[in-house]
């Protein structure tokens, strides 16, 4: 079968256009999706397809518009609701923690709301401290609301299909960096269901669990590494929430060495759950652990400081080289690791 | 019509009062915010409306969610937290729905649900069910933020949508004046281009033709939302069973005009005693057999702790 391949923005756009089209009841809206740049091109065109009444730009009230968002899903509709960085959620964050996360429960079971939150994270070129930051914990934090931050074209196709059929609000977290990638993407519709981890990479040395963007900088990562002749097995979790630990654990089992690189900071985060979890399972037996994520800092514009903010591919197989091997090593960088970057003028 | 109306106003005193009663014994482990007083309002919308028609509310909804309908039995064995309650013992007094009823959610943080209407009320829009949506709120929900926003989509898309903004002057115990510049909510409101109104004293009758021909105005149309701003007043304390005139933010003097104005007593009027006490006697059998059942129902099993966490 031939390869089709899809931009990341490609990838969520022809989920969304493709369930758009097979149900009346899915909606789309947010600031800026039926414009000309129709948010990265992840809405392009389905303002012609779909019509104004399903695809509409809001005022700017994210408090008021996850709420209409939910009366939508409560009325009977799929609204998907898009923040074009992940920084404005905080403004939806009482209608998203008080209402979305517990109707179903506060309400025994009469109501529910299938509602996708769409959350580009930003980075690079002078993104700043409110257009990078990367807060999925706080919303793993919460029981009732799903969390999901897929890799690759592939799984943003996969998992936004999942996540506009699921019954339950779902954070979409995605990440500008990773709208350069592209990759093999089917025509058709495909989940990648809730709770299912990827083994992106089988290794026998080190287990690298990386989230979102830094997936992509732990698989890059594990081939320094293998230069070294250190076999990194890399773990991709896509969903956050649900999370599934057994693929985890099985291979720390195997690799006894843990090292989780979270595209956020570290306390209270993902990467602290996900070692607090396995070290939880794996009492007694001897692992090692460490995690990696953004500086405890916010984020600076200016590029020497980004660059030492977050976590990269060489860093990485840095801490992992010495967690095999006793020393930090850092790789001398190769081009086609690097990761891609926004080009001026913005 | 006055039947209705004075039925639904007394079963709503009654079974408050009720409530109020047993409180004390420690039954009913959950905060009540008490509609004693202010049963006109609930009353005065609900009986203008249809069955099909959407509500959405405050924590103060008791008189809601029975004016609209709302299972009795259920709201009791649910303040007494029984599996048998309308959210079997997940929601208590604060979190009350009845969505079968178009009681749809009720809500413990100010102003959160008037957005949730909005939300219904475009899909009602789109979907050209011809319902109508009421977000109930108190004056202290006018000033958060997202009020405002609301206010300012439904316009912009011609919603199906009623504000009801049930004005008792109280923000727990933090007067109107202390925390509004002017006592002008409609005037603001109606800035945004929207039919707005009060309904001073409590008039049920005044608000029940003010929402009927408001529903019908916006129902299956493109004309968009009213806002009724009701004036109304609290008669117990802010939370729990009883007068709270002791503290000293508000005066017995000042609760007169209301207690004079009392929509209950007033409608009751209307009616022959005979028929009034018939009605009474109905309300008082429903409620002896609404706490019955509450108090025979069973506790939750421990396993309902995770149940409906997520939908499947």
């Amino acid at each position: 079968m031939p390869e089709r391949v899809l931009s990341y923005p490609q990838a969520i756009c022809e989920a969304t256009d493709q369930a758009m089209a097979a149900d009346p009841s899915v909606l789309l809206f947010g600031l800026g999706v039926d414009d000309a740049k129709a948010i990265l091109g992840t809405t392009k065109d389905l303002v012609t397809k779909h019509g104004a009444a399903r695809v509409f730009d809001t005022p700017l009230s994210e408090d008021a518009m996850t709420g209409v968002a939910i009366g939508l899903a409560l009325a009977g509709m799929r609204p998907i609701h898009v923040h074009i960085r992940m920084d404005f959620l905080m403004l939806a964050m009482n209608q998203l923690v008080n209402m979305a996360a517990k109707t179903h429960y506060m309400y025994g079971g009469q109501e529910h709301v299938p509602l996708v939150v769409r959350a580009i994270i930003g980075k690079s070129w002078g993104q700043g401290a409110q257009h990078s930051q990367a807060l999925h914990s706080f919303f793993m934090h919460v029981p009732g609301i799903k969390v999901v931050a897929p890799s690759t074209p592939y799984d943003a196709k996969g998992c936004m299909n999942a996540a506009i059929r699921d019954n339950n609000p779902v954070l979409f977290v995605e990440h500008r960096i990773l709208y350069f990638l592209k990759s093999d993407v089917p025509a058709e519709t495909y989940y990648v269901a809730p709770g299912k981890a990827r083994r992106v990479t089988e290794g026998s040395d080190i287990t690298l669990v990386g989230v979102s963007q830094m997936q992509l900088e732990c698989f890059r990562a594990q081939i320094y590494l293998k230069e070294r002749g250190i076999s990194a097995e890399v773990i991709d979790p896509i969903w956050l929430s649900p999370l599934d630990m057994d693929t985890i654990i099985e291979s720390v089992r195997k690799t006894k060495r843990l090292c989780v690189v979270d595209n956020g900071w570290l306390t209270c985060g993902a990467s602290a759950e996900i070692v607090a979890r396995v070290c939880e399972t794996l009492q007694g037996e001897k692992i090692q652990v460490k995690r990696m994520g953004f500086a405890n800092t916010p984020c600076p514009p200016t590029p020497p400081l980004e660059d030492l903010f977050y976590p990269n591919a060489r860093t990485i197989a840095s801490a992992a080289h010495k967690m095999v091997k006793g020393v930090e090593k850092l790789p001398d960088e190769r081009a086609e690791l690097k990761s891609a970057e926004f080009k001026g003028p913005f | 019509m006055i039947e209705r109306i004075y039925r639904s106003l007394y079963r709503i005193r009654r079974v408050e009062e009720e409530i109020a009663r047993v409180y004390p014994s420690d039954k009913i482990k959950s905060p009540v915010h008490l509609s004693i007083g202010q049963e006109a309002v609930a009353v005065g919308v609900c009986e203008a409306l249809e069955a099909a028609d959407i509500t959405f509310g405050t924590y103060r909804s008791h008189a809601l969610y029975l004016a609209k309908g709302g299972d009795l039995k259920g709201m009791i064995a649910e303040l007494y937290g029984k599996q048998t309650g309308c959210c079997k013992g997940k929601g208590g007094s604060m979190h009350l729905a009845d969505a079968r009823h178009g009681v749809m959610g009720t809500s413990a943080v100010v102003a959160t649900t008037i957005p949730n209407a909005a939300g219904y009320a475009y899909a009602t829009k789109l979907r050209k069910d011809k319902r109508v949506v009421v977000s109930f709120f108190g004056d202290g929900a006018t000033e958060e933020g997202v009020f405002w926003e609301t206010v300012n989509f439904a316009v912009l898309k011609k919603l199906p949508l009623l504000f009801i903004c049930e004005n008792n002057r109280y923000a727990i115990h933090a007067p109107f004046e202390t925390r509004h510049p002017a006592d002008n909510i409609v005037e603001r409101v109606r800035a945004f281009g929207i039919p707005s109104m009060r309904i001073p004293d409590n008039d049920v009758l005044a608000l029940h033709d003010a929402v009927d021909s408001a529903a019908k105005s916006m129902r299956g149309t493109d004309a968009g939302p009213v806002f009724i701003e009701c004036m109304t007043y609290r008669w117990r304390e802010h939370v729990g069973p009883n007068n709270d005139f002791h503290l000293g933010y508000r005066t017995e003097q000042e609760a007169q005009h209301w207690i004079h104005n009392d929509a209950m007593r007033i409608i009751g009027e209307k009616l022959a005693e005979p028929a009034r006490k018939k009605i009474d006697a109905e309300v008082e059998a429903e409620i002896k057999e609404a706490f019955k059942f509450a108090e025979e129902s069973p506790w939750p099993d421990a396993a309902e702790l995770w149940s409906y966490v997520y939908k499947e």
